[in-house]
């Protein structure tokens, strides 16, 4: 899906510079005030999403056609990188917005996307991403949830574990056997469906009480006889594995944008800090152990999103590679965003630790990107195998 | 309604890297470009024109070097219609005379009700573009504007003029030409609708060739003014910041004058 507007050069084009800097001010002006009381109260940011929603930020993922406004991956990433630079939280409104909506994007018919899509770029409808399960998170084959055609519906059973905004979304995606034949290949198993909620059967369960990301729910959902039209399939049965393992090839480079948005926010609060802060008669910032922590720092998050903004570009490009470029981006990206919090905590001291400074969330918030979406460890699997190929 | 705006690339001010180069003159090379200040200030006040009319159509025109679309972008983004750029090797250096003659002859081509235009550049803070074109035009000029009201009805604009003590209400007859100040209001940052739909807004290339002008009469060998010297002005001294609640400050403020004997 090669555009006009990709960069033939390494660096971001006007259009790409003037909306990253668009999101920066909406970001800086509306979205950091709030963070910490997000965070401290655990609240969903209503009223930030609502904002997300009047600037069109949630309609850059999705189709010209369908009211989107077209953007691709790497302006998406670009939004929520400076997004989660304020607050992760709210970064991560738009990534999961992304994320939920990938199925349908790549496989779903123009109807389905008619029917949907509309309203998930105006901001009016959330969508949700439910594949993992109590049982099954990294081995995603492994999930039990059950979907048994009746007549012209589906009737799902089962339950998903640690669904983002599992609690908020209108429209939920969907992972389920539809076949569960013991010879049947493993990675043909699953079908994906679209499941329009409140609907009967469906209850959100659970909410979970986390470390970081506090104002986003995280949400376990039983699904006890829910019926979905066959309409609400997306692909054929039997098509669910591949496209779980499709989207996250272009849903990790957007966490991967969460994380480098965290860490700069961190880099920035401790760079602003060791120019201040005196000590001995000098800014801490001119002690070379701290001078040179800054600059590892910098350096760390300079390179994870030089990798983001490659991965984007090589994948929206339809690299055949994608798989190894966004678990690479995500991989560095994580790691990163969890050293330079941690190091932005030590560079403030005392401060760092009492929450009169935002870098303890940000370090809570940084946490997150090592786990979800592929853990740092299934990233490490992907990658070698790209490397290293099948043992023939 | 069919506004032209004059849109001028300038080394960003903000952007603290502006430097003169070994020619004396500003090293262009250096400093990200951005939309003039006053420019911007001058489209906003197109765009709300447009908007209040419920119709109408915002040309930019410039007289910029070959990297300038990208700059326009953004004025293409905040809602401009479409941009004129015209560029040529052989208008590098200029002068103020000379881009107003380009820029007259440009608009000669295009259909327009009024031009409007920022009352200086913030680069080299001339002034006399806007007017110099005006009069190549034979059309009214209204200086220094803070309030524009068209009538197409009438085919008459009305422009409240800043003065001294507030401000002159002038009235012309359609075309003219509209030199806008920063008391306009200030200008839209860009919808993100805005930028993404700034990629299928067209810009028109026009050389010195296709406005039928004489290269020979433009350009730095050209000019009609020469640059005989450039410095920096000297640093700061040592200020004082005052802060405090108003009476607070009027108190200290006082007392710094005194000391000085200045009253």
């Amino acid at each position: 899906m090669v555009t006009e507007s990709m960069p033939p050069t390494y660096r971001l084009t006007e259009e790409q510079t003037l909306l990253r800097d668009a999101v920066r001010v909406i970001a800086d002006e509306r979205v950091a005030p709030r963070a910490a009381e997000i965070d401290k109260s655990g609240e969903f940011p209503q009223d930030l999403r609502e904002l997300l929603a009047a600037q069109d930020i949630l309609a850059l993922p999705f189709p010209v056609k369908f009211g989107g406004l077209g953007g691709e991956l790497l302006t998406v990433c670009l939004a929520i990188e400076q997004l989660s630079r304020a607050c992760a939280t709210t970064g991560l409104i738009l990534a999961v917005q992304e994320l939920a909506s990938l199925p349908l994007l790549i496989a779903g018919t123009d109807g389905q996307k008619a029917r949907w899509i509309p309203k998930l770029a105006s901001g009016e409808h959330l969508i949700a991403f439910a594949v993992t399960e109590a049982e099954a998170g990294s081995d995603v084959a492994a999930i039990r949830t059950r979907a048994v055609r009746d007549g012209d519906d589906y009737v799902i059973t089962g339950s998903k574990r640690f669904i983002s905004h599992g609690s908020v979304a209108d429209l939920v995606t969907v992972f389920a056997v539809t076949n569960a034949d013991p010879t049947a290949a493993r990675s043909r198993r699953l079908s994906c469906f679209v499941v329009e909620v409140p609907t009967p059967g469906f209850e959100v369960t659970r909410i979970e009480h986390k470390m970081g990301l506090r104002g986003s729910p995280t949400a376990e959902l039983a699904f006890d006889g829910v019926r979905v039209p066959v309409a609400n399939r997306i692909g054929n049965e039997g098509d669910g594995f591949e496209l779980a393992m499709k989207t996250f090839d272009r849903s990790r480079p957007g966490i991967a944008a969460q994380a480098v948005g965290i860490a700069q926010g961190a880099l920035d609060v401790a760079a602003a800090y060791a120019r201040d802060r005196r000590q001995f008669g000098k800014r801490i910032g001119d002690f070379q152990l701290v001078a040179g922590m800054l600059a590892d720092m910098d350096a760390t998050t300079e390179s994870a999103r030089q990798l983001l903004y490659k991965a984007c570009v090589e994948i929206e490009a339809g690299t055949p590679d994608a798989s190894r470029w966004s678990a690479m981006c995500k991989l560095v990206a994580g790691d990163a965003a969890m050293r330079v919090t941690t190091d932005a905590v030590q560079v403030l001291g005392g401060y760092g630790y009492i929450d009169e400074f935002p870098v303890e969330r940000m370090m809570r918030d940084a946490k997150i990107t090592q786990l979800y979406e592929g853990t740092q460890q299934i990233q490490r699997l992907v990658v070698a195998r790209a490397l290293l190929g099948k043992d023939d | 309604m069919r506004i032209v705006v004059l849109v001028k690339p300038v080394p960003d001010p903000a952007s603290g890297s502006e430097r003169l180069g070994p020619d004396g003159r500003l090293d262009r090379a250096v400093a990200p470009n951005v939309v003039n200040g006053n420019d911007e200030f001058a489209l906003e006040a197109a765009l709300k024109l447009v908007e209040a009319a419920g119709e109408g159509e915002i040309t930019l025109l410039s007289m910029a070097p070959a990297n300038a679309p990208e700059t326009l972008r953004k004025a293409l983004a905040m809602g401009a219609t479409r941009a004129v750029h015209v560029t040529d090797a052989a208008l590098a250096g200029s002068c103020a005379v000379s881009t107003a003659a380009v820029l007259a002859r440009a608009l000669r081509d295009l259909e327009f009700d009024f031009v409007l235009a920022g009352i200086d550049a913030s680069d080299g803070v001339g002034g006399i573009v806007p007017a110099a074109i005006a009069a190549h035009l034979g059309l009214p000029y209204l200086s220094y504007a803070q309030r524009i009201e068209p009538d197409m009805t009438t085919r008459t604009i009305r422009v409240r003029r800043t003065s001294p003590t507030g401000y002159d209400l002038l009235e012309a007859p359609l075309p003219a030409v509209i030199g806008c100040t920063q008391a306009l209001g200030e200008p839209r940052y860009p919808s993100l609708k805005g930028i993404m739909a700034a990629r299928g807004k067209e810009i028109v290339t026009r050389s010195l060739a296709d406005l039928g002008l004489d290269p020979a009469t433009h350009g730095a060998n050209a000019a009609t003014t020469a640059l005989l010297d450039s410095t920096m002005p000297p640093s700061r001294g040592a200020t004082e910041i005052v802060r405090g609640t108003p009476d607070e400050g009027a108190a200290r403020i006082v007392d710094f004058l005194v000391e000085r004997r200045i009253i």
